[in-house]
Parts: C-alpha cells; sequence; structure tokens
C-alpha cells in the first residue's frame, strides 16, 4: 500500500473530478471533493513522514524503468509542497459549500467541483513527477482548469480577467516548453535527475543558457514575479471566492517549486548562477516586487484586490530566498510557501465569508461586519497579524529567517527592502481593519441567516494554524532545513 | 550561407515565433490575439519535430535491419503539446464567445473603456 502512495496521490483528485460529474448533484458533488482532498491530504502526510529525515522516495509510473519511464521522485522540498497544496485544499473544503452555491449558477456546480479538483490534479502532479515534460502536461492541466474557474466568477470582468491569464499563461508554459526541448536535444533525456548528471557535459553551451533562460522567464510568468505579474492581480480579484483563496495559497508556490526546482536541481546553482547573474537579477526584481506591490495594494478600495496585489509583493519574500543560494535563503523559502499559504488562504476565506454575507469586496462593503461578524472579523486580524509578521505568528518566523539569512551575506539594502515591505504591509492591512472595526456599518442588503459553520471552521483552522506555526515552527523548520540541503546537496 | 541554410528550420522557427508573439501583443482583438498564440506554438512544434529528423532517415516502423530511422519520440511529446494547444484555443474562443454575450465586443480597448465606465458612473 505505502508503495503506491505517490501514484495515488495524483490519482485520487484525478479520479474524483470525474465522478463529480458523474454525480451531477451539487451536495455529491461537494461531499466527493472532500473526501478527495481529505484523502489527498492524508497521502501527503504519510510522504511527508517518510520523506523528512532526507529519504528519497522514487516511484516508477506504470513500471517503465527511469530514466525512459516516467518517474514520481519524492524528496524533503516536493513533500513539502505537496502538504502545502492538498492541505490547504483539504482545509478550504468545508468553507465551499456554502460560498460556491452561492456564487455559483446551481446547474454547473458539480462541473465547478470538477474543475477545481482536475487543477488540484496538476498542482500536485507538478509537484511529484521527476520528468520535465510530465511537468509541462501537469502544468498546462492546472492551467487550463484554472482558466475555466477563474472564468466563473460573479462578475463579467472575471471573463476578461481569465482570458488575459489564459494569453499570459500559455506564453509561460511554452517558455517552458521551449526550455525543456532545448535540454533534450542536447542530452537526449527528460528525467530530471539524468538531466542534471548529463547537463554539466553541455557546460558553456550557448542552448543550455538559452534553456535556462526560457525556463527561468517561464516559471517567472507563472509565479507572477515583478514585472510578470500582469495577470495575477485581476485573475484573483475576480475569481469566486474559493479559487481566490485556492490559488492565491497553492498555484503561485508551485511555480516557485517550478523555478527552484529548475535551477537548483536540473541546472545546479553553481552553473546556473555563474555567467548570467541570475542571482542578481532575482534579487532585484525581488526588491523591487516586494515595495512596488506593497504600495499599489495601499491604493486599492476593493480588498480582493488589494490581498491580490500583497500575493506579489510576498513573491518578492520567496524568490529573494531563493536568490541567495544559501541554505539559510532556501529554508526561508520553504517555510514561507507554507507560512504564505496559510495567511493568505485564510485572509481570502474570511473575505470569502464576507462576500457571502454582503455580496462585495469592497472596502465600504466591509465597514463596521468587525463588530457585527466578530468571528470573521478577528480571524481576518490575525491573517494580517501574519501577511504583517508579528511575532506568534507564521509570518515573523518566515521573515525573520529570511532577515537573518539576507544579513549573513551582508546584503543591508535588501534588509531594508524586507523591512520597509513589511512596514507598508502594515498600512494597506491597517486600513481593512480600520474598516472592519471603525467605521458604521454600511446600509447595503446583506444576507439575514447566520454565516453557517462550515464556513467559520475552514476560516479558523487557518487562523489558528498562523498562530500555531508561529509558536511552535520546530518541526516545519527541519524539514524546510532538510529540503535547503537536499536542493544545495545537488542530488534531487 | 552553411550556417543560414544548414539552420533553415530554426530560422524558421524563430520567425514565426516572433511573429506569433508581435500579434499576441500588438492586436487588440481577442481573437487574433489567440491566432497569434497558435502561431506561436506552432513555432515550437517546429522546433521539436525539426530535433528528431535525421537526414536520409525513414518512419520509425520496424523493417528491414539496419535502417536508420528519425528519432521518433519528440513527435510524440509535440503531439503532446498539439493537443494542449487545441485546449488552450477552445477555451479561448469560448471565453471570447461569453466576453462577447457580456460586454458586445471583442476589442480589448473597448472591454478596458467599458470596465472604467462602470468604475466610475
Amino acid at each position: 500500500m505505502t508503495a503506491q502512495l505517490p501514484a495515488l496521490q495524483i490519482l485520487l483528485p484525478m479520479l474524483a473530478s470525474a465522478l463529480c460529474v458523474l454525480l451531477r448533484s451539487p451536495a455529491g458533488a461537494w461531499l466527493c471533493f472532500t473526501l478527495a482532498t481529505w484523502a489527498s491530504f492524508a497521502v501527503s502526510v504519510l510522504l511527508v513522514l517518510a520523506t523528512r529525515s532526507g529519504a528519497i522516495l522514487s516511484y516508477e509510473m506504470g513500471g517503465w524503468e527511469p530514466p525512459f519511464g516516467i518517474e514520481l521522485r519524492i524528496d524533503a522540498l516536493n513533500a513539502f509542497v505537496l502538504l502545502i497544496v492538498s492541505g490547504m485544499a483539504a482545509v478550504m473544503a468545508p468553507f465551499a459549500r456554502s460560498s460556491v452555491l452561492a456564487e455559483i449558477e446551481q446547474t454547473r456546480v458539480y462541473l465547478f467541483y470538477a474543475l477545481v479538483l482536475l487543477c488540484l490534479t496538476g498542482l500536485l502532479g507538478i509537484s511529484i513527477t521527476g520528468d520535465a515534460f510530465n511537468l509541462f502536461v501537469f502544468l498546462e492541466i492546472s492551467s487550463l482548469s484554472s482558466y475555466a474557474i477563474i472564468a466563473m466568477g460573479p462578475n463579467r470582468r472575471a471573463l476578461l480577467a481569465a482570458f488575459q491569464y489564459l494569453i499570459m499563461g500559455t506564453v509561460g508554459g511554452t517558455f517552458i516548453l521551449i526550455g525543456i526541448g532545448l535540454m533534450y536535444m542536447l542530452t537526449g533525456t527528460l528525467n530530471m535527475a539524468d538531466l542534471a548528471e548529463r547537463l554539466p557535459a553541455m557546460a558553456d553551451s550557448r542552448t543550455e543558457k538559452a534553456a535556462l533562460g526560457f525556463i527561468v522567464v517561464g516559471a517567472s510568468i507563472k509565479l507572477a514575479l515583478f514585472p510578470l505579474h500582469a495577470w495575477l492581480p485581476n485573475a484573483y480579484a475576480y475569481a469566486p471566492s474559493l479559487v481566490s483563496a485556492l490559488l492565491a495559497a497553492t498555484a503561485t508556490k508551485v511555480a516557485a517549486y517550478v523555478l527552484i526546482r529548475f535551477i537548483y536541481t536540473v541546472f545546479l546553482p553553481e552553473r546556473a548562477f555563474d555567467g548570467l547573474m541570475l542571482s542578481e537579477l532575482m534579487m532585484a526584481l525581488a526588491a523591487i516586487a516586494m515595495i512596488a506591490g506593497s504600495v499599489v495594494a495601499i491604493f486599492q478600495h476593493n480588498v480582493k484586490l488589494l490581498l491580490a496585489w500583497s500575493s506579489i509583493a510576498q513573491i518578492g519574500y520567496i524568490v529573494l530566498g531563493a536568490a541567495l543560494v544559501t541554505t539559510a535563503g532556501l529554508a526561508a523559502t520553504t517555510l514561507h510557501l507554507l507560512n504564505h499559504a496559510v495567511a493568505k488562504g485564510c485572509l481570502f476565506l474570511a473575505l470569502g465569508v464576507i462576500v457571502w454575507k454582503t455580496g462585495g469586496a469592497r472596502l465600504s462593503d466591509l465597514a463596521g461586519l468587525g463588530r457585527t461578524l466578530p468571528w470573521v472579523g478577528a480571524a481576518f486580524v490575525i491573517g494580517a497579524l501574519s501577511l504583517i509578521g508579528v511575532p506568534f505568528t507564521g509570518g515573523f518566523i518566515t521573515k525573520w529567517y529570511l532577515l537573518v539569512a539576507v544579513a549573513e551575506q551582508e546584503l543591508w539594502l535588501l534588509a531594508g527592502a524586507v523591512v520597509l515591505s513589511s512596514l507598508l504591509s502594515i498600512i494597506y492591512m491597517g486600513r481593512v481593519i480600520e474598516t472592519l472595526y471603525f467605521r458604521a456599518p454600511s446600509q447595503g442588503t446583506t444576507r439575514s441567516e447566520p454565516v453557517p459553520v462550515l464556513m467559520l471552521t475552514s476560516v479558523w483552522l487557518l487562523a489558528l494554524l498562523n498562530v500555531a506555526i508561529g509558536s511552535y515552527s520546530e518541526p516545519f523548520a527541519a524539514i524546510a532545513r532538510t529540503a535547503a540541503g537536499q536542493l544545495l546537496g545537488g542530488t534531487p | 550561407m552553411q550556417t543560414f541554410l544548414g539552420l533553415y528550420n530554426f530560422w524558421v522557427v524563430i520567425v514565426l515565433m516572433m511573429i506569433g508573439f508581435y500579434i499576441v501583443i500588438a492586436h487588440d482583438n481577442l481573437v487574433k490575439k489567440i491566432i497569434g498564440l497558435n502561431i506561436f506554438q506552432t513555432a515550437v512544434f517546429i522546433l521539436y519535430i525539426s530535433a528528431g529528423k535525421i537526414q536520409g532517415g525513414t518512419a520509425p516502423i520496424l523493417g528491414e535491419p539496419g535502417a536508420v530511422y528519425s528519432h521518433p519520440l519528440p513527435h510524440v511529446l509535440i503531439l503532446t503539446a498539439i493537443v494542449v494547444g487545441v485546449a488552450t484555443t477552445a477555451l479561448g474562443l469560448a471565453l471570447i464567445v461569453r466576453i462577447h454575450e457580456a460586454y458586445g465586443s471583442n476589442e480589448e480597448d473597448d472591454l478596458l473603456v467599458l470596465d472604467r465606465r462602470e468604475d466610475s458612473p
């Protein structure tokens, strides 16, 4: 049974997606979605337990021996990303029940769940596979389904946002495809571990540098790294609440994983960072993203847009850690994948409850809700504190690790950028919290029935998780250090 | 001259890729954007297929021993990418239909103007 876990990780959501289409009823589809995400979360927990000491699991898909067949390869970083993706989906499943019924047409609910599950399949597949071309296929599975679920948002702007994401996303995906093709021409292999062994013989070849360039740009589009972030704010702002929360918590994390995996495992850091000034470039872009994202967030009136712009700033932190090429930096990045997912997931879910209640996500819709919906307001505040990086929240842990890693390299300017971006986040989150608690409620119509317990459960699970990681981060930090060590050790 | 003619396929790839990319960036019409995207992807298909070609090679079907075969794997890989391209085009066109229903236009400029008008009533 345990030997088949890697395959189950992808197959569970994939088969559940087909089952959703067969079930057709909204309640049945939700139940199917919930059970599938919980089961795949259980699988990823088992995988983390199996790999956290530094062991590497290899699974031969269909019994074909790698490097000829497709290999699923799980080390500490893979398992950690799998845990984030499936964990977030599992926590958000109870929330989905009422939120989706309120925002999606009754007759399309089962298709919506099927697509969300397909998107999860793609994200989990990207994180688990050890084959470069297989990664591209899963990337397109997750992308295509996410364009469709973003377009199901209630406002007509969701359509245009989805279309713009489709254009940018396809260009990004195709760039990754070109990069993989060039590597294949050089080496004749698609297996990542095998590529890592064969590419050094091609060092100094211009084709190899071009391949690296294409993959870095392609992954950066998917990651929404400044200045390739144009698709992200609208896509997150106009998508249905569940999709905003789920994609914000998982999709960019997986894209960051793709970038790290290719640079560190396939090209090996000493060659990837040599000659192209990649490290300096990534640091500079990360710093600009941190500050520009936060500044733009301050001026937003739609809270979903505000959170989306803040995501762009947070992606800066993730990339900054990866660009440092040190164990401490990579460990900070790995931890931030988790902490940003938990904090942003909590904020988007709390906002999702407010959208369910009032029908809108503009600041004026939020006025005074902290008093009428105390539980939701409190969860939002916890998420906001974690995003800012207040002690005893998850966000503090990663900012601490990141600052230590930056200080280790004596890059004081970057340390200043991290601190400045945190200060700016106090301003934009402060604005929302001020509106939540100190403004008179607006006269708009709100739903009269109380907030469903299932919705609150999801929101509070994430809020408590923020505090739990902030108070006791050691197990996650240990995994992050193992992952960083494996990445720099050169073996995938 | 040799490098130019010898790498003929790759020149075609670059030219097609740039044409496609230019259309995606420069045109406001959403349908034209999708067509540009298609040309861009086609360039990549040719890139892959060129990589598998061997001069004088035949189809990789089991026949007389010692025959020279073209490499079949890039073709198989790109078949997958073609399917992805078809799916992307279909989804893109479906979105355009919905956009036209909702806004009454499929020129990006018009759509942005309509959105802005909605923001400032």
